[in-house]
């Protein structure tokens, strides 16, 4: 027996009325499952890309070039299909969408991570100890506020080229991007775990363990650190798809991913140039799906925020 | 005698507010939830009448559902209530904004969030008055000052323009009663409003109530979870339980000779200022609640001379300074000088093993501040705190080596035990980071003996804080304290946030340990009748010093210190004798 | 309060500081300048000779000393790539920029605050889902793609504006203007409407959640409990605390206007000095990214501080000297 869900569809009857508040209103939610598939859909496509995609399209051997513009769904020249058609030097779209995502979730999860390692401990570390070392951190990130991430990421690129060599430059620009991306978003995690960690600090359960003699560390880390994860989640979800947007604005740019190592960004520059001469496709299908994948990753943050706020439910 | 009780004798007048069988149910996931059975009652215009009962009694719902405020998912689910014989259950949207303020005021708990802090009281007032009546910004301006004047708000030509912030406590909850009265209702609902202020402050607002109600022939409905407050102030009592009216009647035949078990029961359980027992009834609450257990003999005790020998705890000249003053380049510019708060100022006094001190004070007295210096929490600006004689500030060996015969219990048990933990590892903790087990089996059976002493099963351990009660929480808190073994328990208002029933169960409990186990307890309460109950050498703060100590006899029944005396007369008398109560039973 | 405020200007000067700083670091130890300026055959005489007269031989701190003394005259050196004094170069093109600011600024304001106020206010009706549904694609959107598409559909397809330049500009003094003519206005409209709707989706989410918050709180259930009107417990009460919180948020967005734009001259080819930066970026140009870096800084600063001031203006709980 299934009771009906608002959307008029049956949902899974235990999920409904599941303890937990936040796998209730997963279970109401049309549009988040949606997300969440869209999400699981992209995650498992960058992952078996090499087996899924045709060809790598970034090995100049494997091209055809007489192939070249095939719009999608059709055949080439040479005989093989292009469902998605094929761009100026012959690449399958689709297979460079494969691999270009793939670019795009590695440079987003990389970013996340180290605005994660950086933002987190100094958010802790400033929000317990409180003094000359909150204040100084404060003031670093109200400096690095003054600039947009965009413009971080930019004069860490622009810092990055000046000192390395020529030829290096493709090569690093990977870890180039995930540095200039992670180092302009740990701000926002220092902040809100500080907030939360001076809200936590006054508790009495942090006295309770200052009383048998736990050590700071030993109460941040593991007393209101596990308290904190609600925040750090949808923080870490929303950055997620800042990172990926503003990953492909930097390719798009020019100074982000070369077109050696494409991301959908930089597949997306190389379409614009196609655009007005009529071969719409090798700048639609990237886009659309860049499209899809920041909806789904905002959709997921937005609908965490609501569900794990505690005066909500 | 059924449960439902039938409102008393019909008054003359037709009562202002008349409820009949009312119900208001919630929709959740897991069904719908009855919170409010078949309430009834009447107000004669005139009479303030008190609505009591402990938490999940329903009687803050009755408030909102009178004035159409239910919050959403419930709803009305049947019943009537009528105003001077018209029904307003079944107004909606303009219709019953007119009704809200115009013909019902209302005050709220907490005076601070009830006000919006970006306006000026002044503005509150009028508004309300010019949205209700039709009279000219002038003329609201006059009334609002002379409502001002009538809740005893000193200045009222100043005080009109300021902010929200600008006011106490107590002063801002007159004028929640001012702006509750501004519109000239014929009904005032009145939802804990003292329950966030001090008893001193307290007493003033409850005597403002009555007598702005008393001039104006309105007629009150007082919900609170406090009976001193019904005592002082309620013509007529309604007791409630879990959404149903147990009783109503007159305060006086109620509080003295109530007809229902429950409510004997919880009379009984209340401690009181003048008398001391030996253990406190608790109320049963089971499924049937019109059969209570037994309530055991209250037997009155007198406390015990003090035992020879060293104290357990010596404070000497304990002191604590906060510099509230502004930065350095604001006292330069603006030539301020620096702002010291002292909030402990030479306090010295003296534990003896075995006994409980109490330290009473109301807010800002500095009592929570000396009970975190001895505890080692905040450092002493000046001062000695010796625990068996070893100074408890000194080196980190001694300060280390102490830490094993102390422990503490605080006030909010939601907020004292960390939610992420199962209540197994809470407790374990002492023994844990304290090194006091050999080996985890050994940690696992001391947490087990923790829970059966503070009467839980360990089968508990096994869930997490957020799905026990406050006083089940609270007894987990206990547990975690007993874990280590300690000789000395520090308890910050224990149980001022716990209901009267769960109240003397816990305070049994610490009395239980106490005499198992020999501790020696540090207790901190704004209360005096529990501090009466608990206490056998009390001392008094007021603004950082120690005005007066003594044992407990001396100190309440023979107060020598001026702002002891004033506590004393403003505790709410209920005139309640507990011996009389227990006759009734037998 | 009016120590708290000049303890803002106080942390403003730091931020200065610090941000000129780092441009001096950038611009000293980033490539290296003689040969950019004279050239890859420059004789060491030469370049000797310029190192001297750049002050590159002194001391790191008296460097840096020398590098404010020379901004604060106006003097941010000269461009690597177009031999040109850089403040020039910045003067030229920061009236196309303040001018795409403002106008995406005005929009991203006006339009967020009163979509923001309607959605909270009217939280279940349709449009106002709608307009959430919407505001979620326009979040997840990269500027530059909603540049192309308003390229491709209003430039290419339909035909109905130039996708690129600023169309003819008036001279008033040393400010050209694109806002006193129809064809400026026509050039400006798109890369004000891209530049703007990201952040208009950003503010109308903020003020939303702000509104919801102070919507919850007690003051408003007590006001309602009162009996006073819904129409004056949003707009009184509920609007007004929400402006609180919602002005600083909104003036560090509009702050970050001139930054963003970066993106939208890209697209556009719209003159501005986030092209010229773009460019310098590209052709390790140092001393005009530095100067910008600089400009940016005081920009964002002066923004801030008029923020501070509305901020006191508007709670009456800092008012309190």
């Amino acid at each position: 027996m299934t009771l009906p869900s608002p959307t008029g569809a049956p949902a899974p009857r235990r999920w409904r009325n599941a303890e937990s508040p936040v796998l209730r209103a997963f279970a109401r939610s049309r549009t988040v499952q949606l997300a969440a598939f869209v999400l699981l859909l992209v995650a498992l496509a960058s992952l078996f890309a090499p087996w899924i995609a045709r060809q790598d399209p970034f090995d100049p051997a494997v091209l055809d070039l007489i192939d070249a513009f095939t719009p999608p769904g059709q055949q080439g020249a040479s005989g093989a299909f292009y469902p998605l058609g094929a761009d100026d030097q012959g690449r399958d779209v689709f297979s460079a969408i494969l691999y270009g995502l793939r670019m795009s979730l590695l440079v987003g999860v990389s970013a996340v991570g180290l605005s994660l390692a950086i933002g987190v401990p100094l958010g802790l570390a400033a929000g317990y100890a409180g003094g000359w070392f909150d204040t100084l951190v404060m003031r670093v990130a109200d400096v690095q506020l003054t600039f947009p991430v965009l413009l971080v990421a930019l004069l860490i690129f622009g810092i990055a080229r000046g000192l390395l060599p020529e030829g290096y430059r493709d090569d690093m620009a990977v870890y180039v991007i995930v540095a200039a991306i992670g180092l302009s978003e740990w701000v926002q995690y220092a902040r809100t775990v500080r907030g939360a960690v001076m809200l936590e600090k006054h508790k009495d359960y942090v006295a309770a363990a200052q009383i048998i003699g736990r050590s700071r560390t030993g109460i941040l880390v593991r007393h209101i650190l596990p308290n904190l994860l609600a925040p750090v989640l949808v923080i870490a979800t929303i950055s997620f798809a800042l990172a990926i947007v503003a990953e492909s604005t930097l390719s798009y740019l020019g100074v982000g991913l070369p077109p050696t190592q494409p991301s959908l960004g930089t597949l997306i520059r190389i379409g614009q140039g196609f655009l007005f001469s009529g071969e719409w496709w090798i700048l639609l299908f990237p886009a659309l799906v860049l499209l899809a994948l920041a909806l789904s990753v905002n959709l997921a943050g937005d609908w965490l925020r609501d569900a794990l706020n505690p005066r909500l439910q | 005698m059924s449960a439902r009780d039938p409102s008393p004798e019909p008054n003359c007048e037709t009562p202002v507010l008349r409820v009949r069988g009312l119900d208001v149910a919630f929709d959740t996931h897991r069904g719908t939830v009855q919170v409010l059975d078949g309430v009834s009652f009447e107000i004669a215009p005139g009479e303030i009448l008190g609505v009591v009962g402990e938490s999940g009694a329903g009687k803050s719902m009755v408030g909102a559902a009178v004035i159409g405020l239910v919050p959403p998912p419930g709803r009305i689910a049947g019943g009537t209530v009528e105003l001077h014989g018209e029904r307003i259950d079944t107004l909606r949207g303009e219709d019953m904004r007119r009704v809200r303020g115009r013909r019902i005021g209302s005050v709220f708990q907490d005076p601070l969030t009830s006000l919006n802090p970006v306006y000026p009281i002044g503005r509150h007032l009028i508004e309300t008055i010019r949205t209700h009546l039709p009279v000219s910004e002038q003329e609201a301006r006059r009334r609002a000052l002379a409502l001002l004047a009538d809740v005893e708000i000193p200045d009222p030509e100043s005080r009109i323009d300021q902010y929200p912030h600008q006011f106490s406590g107590g002063m801002r909850q007159r004028v929640a009663i001012a702006l509750a009265l501004c519109a000239e209702p014929q009904l005032l609902i009145a939802d804990e409003p003292t329950t966030a202020l001090d008893v001193s402050v307290q007493a003033q607002v409850i005597r403002v109530f009555r007598r702005v109600c008393r001039e104006r022939g309105t007629a009150a409905m007082l919900i609170t979870h406090d009976m001193g407050v019904i005592a002082e102030a309620a013509d007529r009592v309604m007791v409630m339980y879990q959404g149903r009216v147990l009783e109503t009647g007159p305060v006086r035949q109620v509080l003295d000779h109530p007809r229902e078990p429950y409510t004997r029961a919880l009379m009984a359980a209340i401690p009181s200022v003048h008398d001391r027992l030996h253990r406190l009834p608790v109320p049963e609450i089971g499924a049937d609640i019109a059969v209570a257990a037994a309530l055991p003999p209250a037997q009155a005790e007198t406390v015990a001379a003090p035992a020879d020998g060293t104290p357990l705890i010596r404070v000497q000249g304990l002191s604590r300074e906060f510099d509230l003053s502004a930065g350095w380049l604001v006292r330069t510019l603006a030539r301020q000088p620096k702002k010291v708060l002292h909030a402990v100022d030479g306090v010295s006094f003296d534990i003896a093993r075995g006994r409980t001190f109490g330290l009473v004070g109301e807010s800002g007295s500095g009592k929570s501040t000396v009970a975190r210096m001895i505890a080692g929490l905040t450092r002493p600006t000046a001062g000695t705190v010796h625990f068996d004689g070893i100074d408890r500030w000194g080196n980190a060996a001694q300060t280390a080596a102490l830490r094993r015969r102390f422990q503490m219990i605080f006030q909010d048990p939601h907020a004292s035990l960390n939610p992420r933990w199962r209540v197994d590892r809470l407790i374990a903790e002492p023994v844990e980071v304290l090194g006091l087990a050999a080996s985890a089996d050994e940690t696992a059976e001391r947490v087990a003996q923790a829970l059966r002493r503070v009467r839980m099963s360990p089968d508990d351990g096994r869930r997490y804080p957020h799905q026990f009660s406050g006083g089940q929480r609270q007894r987990i808190a206990i547990a975690r304290a007993l874990a280590s073994q300690p000789e000395f328990i520090v308890c910050d208002e224990p149980t001022s946030s716990l209901d009267v029933s769960v109240q003397a169960q816990v305070l049994n409990l610490m009395r239980d340990l106490q005499d198992e186990f020999g501790l020696t307890y540090l207790l901190i309460s704004h209360n005096l009748a529990v501090i009466r109950h608990m206490c056998d050498d009390v001392g008094v703060m007021q603004r950082g010093r120690l005005v007066e100590q003594g044992s407990a006899g001396e100190v309440l029944d023979a107060p020598k210190h001026a702002y002891t005396q004033a506590l004393m007369a403003a505790v709410p008398d209920m005139r309640y004798a507990p011996a009389a109560a227990v006759l009734v039973t037998a | 309060m009016w120590v708290h405020l000049l303890r803002r200007l106080g942390q403003s000067v730091l931020v200065l500081l610090a941000v000129s700083f780092v441009s001096f670091l950038v611009f000293r130890h980033i490539g290296d300048p003689t040969i950019s300026l004279l050239g890859e055959d420059a004789t060491l005489e030469e370049r000797a000779a310029l190192t001297a007269e750049l002050g590159f031989d002194r001391p790191v701190p008296v460097q840096y000393l020398r590098y404010v003394g020379h901004a604060l005259q106006g003097d941010l050196g000269v461009s690597y790539r177009l031999k040109r004094p850089v403040v020039e170069l910045i003067a030229e093109r920061l009236p196309a920029t303040l001018e795409l600011a403002l106008v995406a600024a005005v929009l991203a304001v006006a339009g967020g605050v009163a979509l923001g106020v309607y959605t909270a206010i009217r939280r279940d009706s349709v449009a106002s889902r709608a307009v959430m549904a919407v505001s979620l694609v326009g979040v997840s959107l990269p500027t530059f793609l909603i540049g192309i598409g308003l390229i491709y559909l209003f430039a290419v397809e339909l035909r109905w504006l130039p996708s690129f330049g600023r169309g003819d500009t008036v001279q008033l003094g040393g400010w050209s203007t694109g806002l006193l003519t129809a064809s400026g206005w026509a050039s400006l409209l798109m890369p004000a409407l891209t530049l703007g709707l990201y952040k208009l989706t950003l503010i109308m989410r903020l003020v939303r959640a702000e509104m919801l918050e102070v919507l919850r709180a007690d003051y408003i259930r007590f006001g309602r409990a009162r009996g006073l009107r819904e129409r004056d417990l949003n707009y009184g009460h509920a609007l007004r605390n929400t402006l609180i919180p919602v002005i600083t948020i909104t003036g560090l967005q509009i702050g970050s206007l001139v930054a963003f734009a970066i993106v939208t001259e890209t697209v556009f080819q719209w003159p501005g000095v986030g092209l010229l930066f773009i460019t310098s970026i590209q052709g390790v140009d140092v001393p005009v990214v530095a100067a910008y870096l600089l400009l940016i800084a005081l920009l964002y600063v002066a923004i801030n501080f008029i923020v501070d001031l509305l901020y006191v203006l508007v709670d009456p709980r800092l008012r309190r000297a």
